[in-house]
């Protein structure tokens, strides 16, 4: 009888007690690492000379947070957050119906995808959906043509590639040569910068066949690195750090230009008045396009034979090797396909830019890139799709939090803070969900009913 | 077993194979072959090469020297020897499982056995570009190599589980998807590296229905490194025993379960008094008393014969694995030691309690194979039980 009596009152107390001890302790605990951080600082006088300044009162109130803070949490925030979770325990494990949204994911994407230049117009006019549908649309779908790329490499082949720019380098400067010494078309450019940037793929591909794991993300890196200082040195070819402009814009299929002199300018063939926006709106539209077949090609090459050898290859090399699964060429066909998707996503680049340079290929490019397919789940386009505009509309859409200096004062730039945020996001979401936003992988065929595989029973591939 | 007989009765002949890694020898001058639509065991202690005869047959290894010939049904004959490893399976149908399991964990059931047929379904999607536009002749062979998965999930009994992933069966279940995997290859040969290790007896016995319905419904060859004895002395046909990577016995399994030389092999009796040990324990039933407990490699209930060795043997071996670590010239020393034992063994031949020294009696092999100094102090105790004076021995083998 006692001890249910001490038990009871056990878990009536002891949390406000426990809160009170740990949040002592997390004040003693801010309050030695602080007291040199924050309670004092050097600073100079007007005489130039080296003074301490005290800051008692910073102190204080940071170290009043920290203890208030530790004593919600523990008082308050992790029973709450236990209770929820013993409610969902006892719940009787119903199959959540997934809802609308979930279900029609993709489908209700896409109708978003389509409409949302349509809706920038009408929101803020010709002129004001510039900045939309350009910085945001389209810098955000290239990105998304470009994981999705790589995921074939990462996601699929389980090839750890860490020079994934240098194919979206040799499409852009295809396209950038090609189109402003020989005048060729995009329409013409395009395939040729895929195959252009899949050979290289090959290039790349055939020296680092035997490599796995750490010792080929080394070599692809140095590869990706190689590529940018024969850009940057071959000057007679790519006029070195300067860059290529002047490339030509694309056309509607040769039937309409968006060069305002041209006789075949859209604004004079129907008859509207004249506009920037048309060519960003028809930029977007290409883009989307070419992310679709780039997801269309993957859907459909992941049911194929060799889609699935490049799961299998990811899962154990070993065993496919004794399957007669020939594992040269598997690795190579990733990196061609992989790279190929580059190599569009590059040309598309060059043409959108009108100008590039090799200041367009650094590794921060790769490393963003391979950090959406990383984010995303590998191996999944929706994620990744979802993490392309996390990461690249997050950064920049901080451009455009001005009201944050209202808080932080008019010189906060929110733009300073990108990278900060970018990492702190890239943790969080780590923590959270170690294998990306969807780290199931749905299975190519079925014989009953299709089951997603939990993400702990895929592999992370060796390289 | 003479070579006019050969083309078309074996499907493999494995002939004077050898496979050195720097100065060791892991198999020495091999010769054996496998009988078409037989089932083909390769038994030896740990160590013995087991593995490194099927890494050669399988491509996974170059030999050093010696020839694998694999003859077809069709006729056409294959040097594996000289294929490159991933057109054994595709070419030469020699189809292979793994001792540590290689599954594709992330994948479904159908996906893995889809993966197998790899190589059918990429001429069937015109290599890609016409499965990528959806043309039926893709179609129709991808539904014929769905069918064809179903019914190896059928035979392995894993059908209702085809959607799950294959990192979610249990540890038997795995086995028998592996040999499923293997099977969807279509293969000639299969080469099984240990289907019934950590099997437990019932488990065991649904192997050895699978594996006795592939060889009698197939026609699928099968080659075989088991431990467990029960699986080895029901299926196979023809054994094969290394060690130290010399064949030590060829023939059918009664043959073999009677051969002195395996005996030694297994018990780890000096090559001398294996006939002093046969006179005095008679039969296999008295070796069997000899097996105290059960077989620790392989759970209880395994060690049915005289060939899955007592309890030491396996155990010593265990944390060797399969990586061979002989001495060179130990198996050499052995042969000569056999060829002295029998000029010189019978006027020693004393009457010796073989019964009750077995564990000391296996010491004596311990040296010669390890070489180590730790394990000669027992060894030297061993024959001082066994009051046999050979002082030249242990030197001669190291």
């Amino acid at each position: 009888m006692a001890v249910t009596v001490s038990s009871e009152r056990d878990t009536v107390a002891t949390p406000i007690q426990r809160a009170f001890r740990e949040a002592l302790y997390a004040g003693a605990i801010s309050l030695g690492l602080f007291v040199l951080f924050i309670g004092l600082r050097t600073d100079q006088n007007i005489s130039n000379e080296l003074i301490l300044v005290q800051r008692w009162g910073l102190l204080a109130i940071v170290v009043i947070a920290v203890t208030l803070g530790r004593f919600v949490y523990v008082a308050y925030a992790v029973p709450a957050m236990e209770r929820s979770k013993a409610e969902r325990a006892q719940a009787p494990a119903v199959v959540a119906e997934p809802g609308f949204l979930k279900r029609n994911f993709n489908r209700i994407g896409l109708v978003v995808l389509l409409l949302y230049p349509i809706a920038m117009v009408l929101l803020f006019g010709f002129q004001g959906s510039l900045k939309w549908v350009d910085n945001f649309g389209i810098q955000i779908l290239i990105y998304v043509m470009l994981a999705w790329g790589l995921n074939i490499v990462i996601g699929l082949a389980g090839l750890l590639d860490l020079g994934y720019v240098a194919f979206y380098a040799v499409g852009a400067y295809a396209y950038a040569l090609l189109g402003t010494h020989f005048g060729l078309s995009f329409w013409i450019l395009l395939p040729a910068a895929g195959c252009m940037a899949a050979f290289w793929g090959v290039m790349l591909g055939f020296p680092v066949l035997r490599l796995r794991g750490d010792y080929l993300a080394i070599v692809t890196l140095a590869f990706g690195e190689i590529i940018r200082l024969v850009l940057i040195n071959w000057r007679e070819v790519t006029n070195g750090s300067a860059g290529i402009s002047g490339i030509p814009k694309v056309s509607f299929f040769g039937l309409m230009s968006f060069n305002v002199s041209d006789p075949n300018y859209i604004a004079k063939v129907l008859h509207i008045a004249q506009s920037g926006a048309y060519y960003k709106i028809f930029l977007y539209y290409l883009a989307l396009a070419l992310c679709l077949l780039t997801a269309f090609v993957t859907i459909r090459l992941r049911r194929l034979p060799v889609g699935r050898a490049w799961e299998a290859l990811r899962e154990d090399e070993i065993a496919c090797r004794s399957l007669g699964i020939n594992t040269t060429t598997t690795k190579l066909t990733a990196f061609a396909t992989g790279a190929m998707f580059g190599g569009f996503a590059g040309s598309f680049f060059a043409a959108r830019q009108g100008f590039v340079s090799p200041e367009s290929f650094v590794f921060l490019e790769s490393a963003i890139i391979l950090a959406i397919v990383v984010l995303g789940g590998m191996g999944s386009l929706g994620g990744i799709a979802v993490a392309a505009l996390v990461m690249i509309g997050g950064t920049e859409i901080l451009r455009e939090l001005d009201f944050l200096k209202a808080v932080f004062g008019p010189d906060f730039t929110p733009e300073l803070y990108r990278m900060l945020l970018f990492g702190m996001a890239m943790v969080i979401v780590m923590l959270w969900k170690p294998r990306g936003f969807v780290g199931s992988r749905e299975p190519t065929a079925f014989l009953k009913e299709r089951r997603a595989v939990s993400a702990s029973f895929t592999k992370e591939g060796h390289g | 077993m003479n070579a006019q007989a050969s083309a078309n009765d074996f499907i493999l002949q494995v002939e004077h194979l050898s496979m050195k890694f720097g100065g060791l020898v892991a198999i020495g001058d091999l010769s054996f072959q496998a009988r078409r639509g037989e089932i083909t065991a390769l038994i030896g202690p740990n160590g013995a090469g087991k593995t490194t005869v099927f890494n050669c047959i399988t491509g996974f290894y170059k030999p050093s020297e010696g020839m694998l010939t694999l003859n077809r049904r069709d006729g056409s004959t294959y040097l594996l020897e000289r294929l490159p490893n991933h057109e054994i399976p595709a070419r030469a149908k020699v189809a292979r499982t793994f001792q540590n399991i290689r599954l594709f964990s992330g994948m479904t059931l159908l996906e893995n056995l889809l993966v197998a047929q790899h190589n059918k379904l990429m001429k069937a999607s015109g290599y890609t570009f016409l499965g990528l536009f959806g043309f039926p002749s893709y179609r129709q062979a991808s539904a014929e190599s769905i069918d064809l998965a179903r019914h190896w999930l059928e035979k392995a009994d894993l059908v209702d589980r085809a959607d799950d992933p294959a990192g979610d069966l249990p540890y038997g279940a795995q086995r028998r998807l592996e040999i499923a995997r293997a099977m969807c290859t279509g293969p000639e040969l299969l080469c099984l590296d240990e289907p019934a290790a950590g099997l437990n007896p019932k488990e065991s016995a649904a192997l050895n229905d699978l594996l006795m319905d592939i060889k009698n419904n197939t026609g699928t060859s099968i080659l075989l490194i088991e431990h467990d004895m029960s699986v080895v002395m029901q299926i196979s046909d023809h054994v094969v025993v290394l060690e130290y990577g010399r064949k030590i016995s060829d023939g059918n399994p009664q043959s073999v379960r009677t051969d002195p030389r395996v005996i030694a092999a297994y018990l780890g009796v000096d090559d001398e008094e294996v006939e002093t040990v046969l006179t005095e324990v008679g039969d296999e039933d008295v070796i069997e008393q000899l097996d105290t407990g059960p077989d620790s490699a392989h759970g209880p209930g395994n060690s049915a014969s005289m060939m899955a060795g007592p309890v030491s043997d396996s155990v010593e071996h265990a944390d060797e694995g399969e990586r061979v670590t002989v001495s060179k010239g130990a198996s050499k020393a052995a042969q000569v030691d056999a060829r002295a034992a029998s000029i010189a063994s019978k006027p020693q031949s004393a009457a010796k309690p073989a019964a009750k020294s077995s564990a000391p009696k296996t010491a004596p092999k311990k040296p010669a194979a390890k070489a180590s100094a730790a394990k000669a102090g027992s060894a030297s105790k061993g024959k001082e039980t066994a009051a046999k004076p050979t002082a030249g021995k242990p030197g001669g083998r190291k």
